[in-house]
């Protein structure tokens, strides 16, 4: 019974174990070059508080990198099926996986070479 | 642990794919992806004669395809696709609209300044910037792929075999739609309004079209067509579900097809977007969405027919009246074509009301008949021009048939297409459906239609009459003279028009033998 949970747990420990490594080895060995705008919440370029009056404007960049998320975060959400049944589907499962993924690498190109990955184009 | 895994999960069976009768449509999305690629890897220069190649050869070899496919009556993809007479004639007549539509967006000399899509849709309408890349005549090239796109939706839409697969096909469709539409080269500011309220319309109609899909599900406990159509024949407990889920799907394809009250977006976008891409969505969308419409109630839902029939009675009634009505006041000859498209919309639906094979079978002649007639229409208007652009002011329009009697002759043989003239393919469309509304006893939905057709001929008319008996104004627009692209669109689209309306056997017999969807 209670082995069935052991693989949760170690994915676990494996989880906290990476968390804690990311935060406390950048202090460890990066260097540190503190600023205004580094010390901002989120350093996404909007001023937390107060607005602007008005609303004011931000850069459409943002928007441009928010859509490009989004088509690599769907494509992990089609890999994990496929990651979980591909010993089922065979050859038929992998050629189709690569098909997709060969897709999604022409929006890659595309993005890439038209300087969508450039932030001041 | 493997070993309790494979135990909870079911075996997983490797899916079944039919590539040949999916083959148009592999053939019209590879060629969208290779030409995204075309964009990204190619210079400049390079770009339009090769989109040009892709688009139009995709176009052909689908069409080929789907003469291939003529006799396939399957459900392929495991239930996904279903492939049938109806949907093989509704995908050859959308391939061949959106062939002849490309024609007209491909035209570069009627503009002197390139073709109908502004040079880099991101540039600041009106900016010093704008005015350099027009002037070193850049062009928008990724205008083909994104039309691919939206042609491969459309294909899709009509074969789906469930109502994911055609919301997928839907927002497919849509999307390159609403970005096309705002890529206008003139009045783009025009063009970027009418983009943003298509989209946003757009937009709340596919939720509401999910929000029925949703229903449906819950209702049947399954997406599948045909699976909803055999949960209705076990004794319906929850039926309300059924029939709130057929009310919504019905309005998100009612919107796309332009009908009354979801037609507010029509006449702003017609107006709005580049005139050849207006042709195109007003001919193949409102086919592709009329061909959904038809699968969603034969198919799925013909078990609930006493349900939906009299609501689209009253809708087609709304559309027909209101389209014809509203037509007559206005002043803009795109926006006087896009109340025009409302009321074919509410003609063709007489045919869907009909709920038979004959109002099916009448509805297809119908679409085809408006469809070649609509992008024909839209691609003269794309000739009439001065200095600032197209002259689409109705005033302008006056005395045409004097200074050029051959353009003015040609829209108004598609004028009285619309109208519904005998020797017209209008007409062969109309006697279709009016008969087959008769047969199945609604008399008064074809009284009324015949009374909103005679409203609406008296527009059409009173076009023709100022084309041909008023003077033209001395400062008037010039009609240019296209390259042998739009000639050939506007030629293929005249003969289609009179060679339907003269000798319709072919076609009819095509259609009867085309017969009914399979589930």
């Amino acid at each position: 019974m209670g082995e069935v949970y052991l693989p949760i747990l170690i994915l676990l420990a494996l989880g906290a174990a990476f968390a804690a490594f990311s935060v406390t080895a950048p202090l460890l060995i990066g260097p540190r070059k503190y600023n205004r705008a580094l010390l901002d919440s989120y350093e996404c370029g909007i001023d937390p508080t107060p607005q602007p009056v008005g609303g004011g404007r931000f850069p459409v960049k943002y928007y441009l990198t928010a859509m490009l998320f989004i088509v690599f975060d769907i494509e992990i959400v089609f890999l994990y099926p496929f990651a979980v049944a591909f010993d089922q589907l065979r050859l038929f499962g992998l050629i189709e996986m690569v098909l997709f993924i060969v897709t999604l690498l022409v929006v890659y190109g595309y993005v890439w070479r038209r300087g969508g990955l450039e932030w001041d184009y | 642990m493997s070993a309790l895994l494979a135990a909870d999960l079911a075996p997983f069976p490797v899916p079944s794919i039919e590539y040949s009768a999916i083959s148009p449509l592999i053939a019209i999305f590879g060629a969208a992806v290779l030409g995204v690629l075309v964009e990204a890897l190619l210079p400049r220069t390079a770009r339009r004669p090769v989109q040009l190649v892709l688009t139009f050869g995709a176009l052909a070899v689908a069409f080929g395809l789907v003469i291939w496919q003529r006799d396939t009556r399957a459900t392929v993809l495991e239930g996904a696709v279903t492939i049938d007479g109806p949907t093989l004639f509704l995908q050859g007549t959308i391939i061949a609209l959106a062939f002849v539509a490309a024609l007209v967006m491909a035209e570069r000399r009627v503009d002197v300044a390139g073709d109908d899509f502004a040079p880099r849709a991101s540039a600041l309408p009106g900016s010093d910037y704008e005015r350099d890349l027009t002037r070193l005549g850049w062009l928008q090239t990724e205008v083909w792929p994104l039309l691919l796109f939206s042609i491969g939706g459309m294909v899709l839409f009509p074969a789906s075999g469930d109502l994911l697969t055609m919301f997928i096909a839907l927002e497919v469709l849509s999307l390159p739609l609403y970005l096309l539409t705002g890529m206008a080269r003139r009045r783009r500011l025009l063009s970027q309004e009418a983009s943003l309220k298509y989209f946003v319309l757009g937009a709340f109609s596919s939720a509401l079209f999910l929000y029925g899909v949703a229903l449906l599900y819950g209702f049947a406990g399954t997406v599948s067509l045909s699976g909803i159509a055999e949960a209705l024949t076990d004794d319906a407990q929850q039926y309300g579900l059924v029939l709130g889920g057929t009310a919504l799907v019905a309005i998100g394809l009612l919107f796309k097809i332009g009908a009354s009250p979801f037609h507010q977006w029509t006449p702003d976008v017609y107006q709005g977007a580049p005139t050849s891409v207006t042709g195109f969505m007003a001919a193949c969308t409102k086919v592709a969405a009329f061909g959904a419409l038809l699968k969603v109630l034969f198919v799925a839902l013909g078990g609930v027919r006493w349900d939906w029939a009299p609501m689209l009675w009253v809708i087609a009634v709304l559309t027909m009246v209101v389209g014809s009505i509203v037509a007559i006041t206005q002043t803009d000859m795109k926006r006087m074509l896009a109340y025009s498209a409302v009321a074919q919309a509410g003609f063709v639906l007489v045919g869907v009301v009909a709920a038979s094979p004959d109002g099916m079978a009448g509805t297809l002649v119908y679409l085809v008949a408006y469809g070649f007639a609509s992008v024909g229409a839209f691609a003269v208007v794309t000739l009439v021009r001065d200095a600032t652009g197209e002259a689409t002011h109705l005033s302008q329009w006056a005395g045409l048939g004097k200074r050029s009697p051959l353009v003015a002759g040609v829209f108004a043989l598609f004028l009285l297409a619309f109208a519904g003239i005998p020797l017209t393919s209008g007409f062969i469309g109309k006697f279709a459906v009016f008969t087959a509304g008769v047969a199945s006893g609604a008399v008064a939905l074809v009284v009324i239609a015949v009374v909103a057709s005679a409203i609406a001929a008296f527009f059409y008319i009173r076009v023709i009459l100022l084309m041909f008996f008023h003077d033209p104004a001395p400062d008037g627009p010039a009609v240019v003279v296209p390259s042998s692209m739009t000639t050939i669109a506007i030629a293929v689209t005249v003969a289609v028009t009179i060679v339907v309306g003269v000798i319709p056997q072919p076609l009819l017999a095509l259609i009867s033998d085309a017969g009914v969807f399979v589930r």
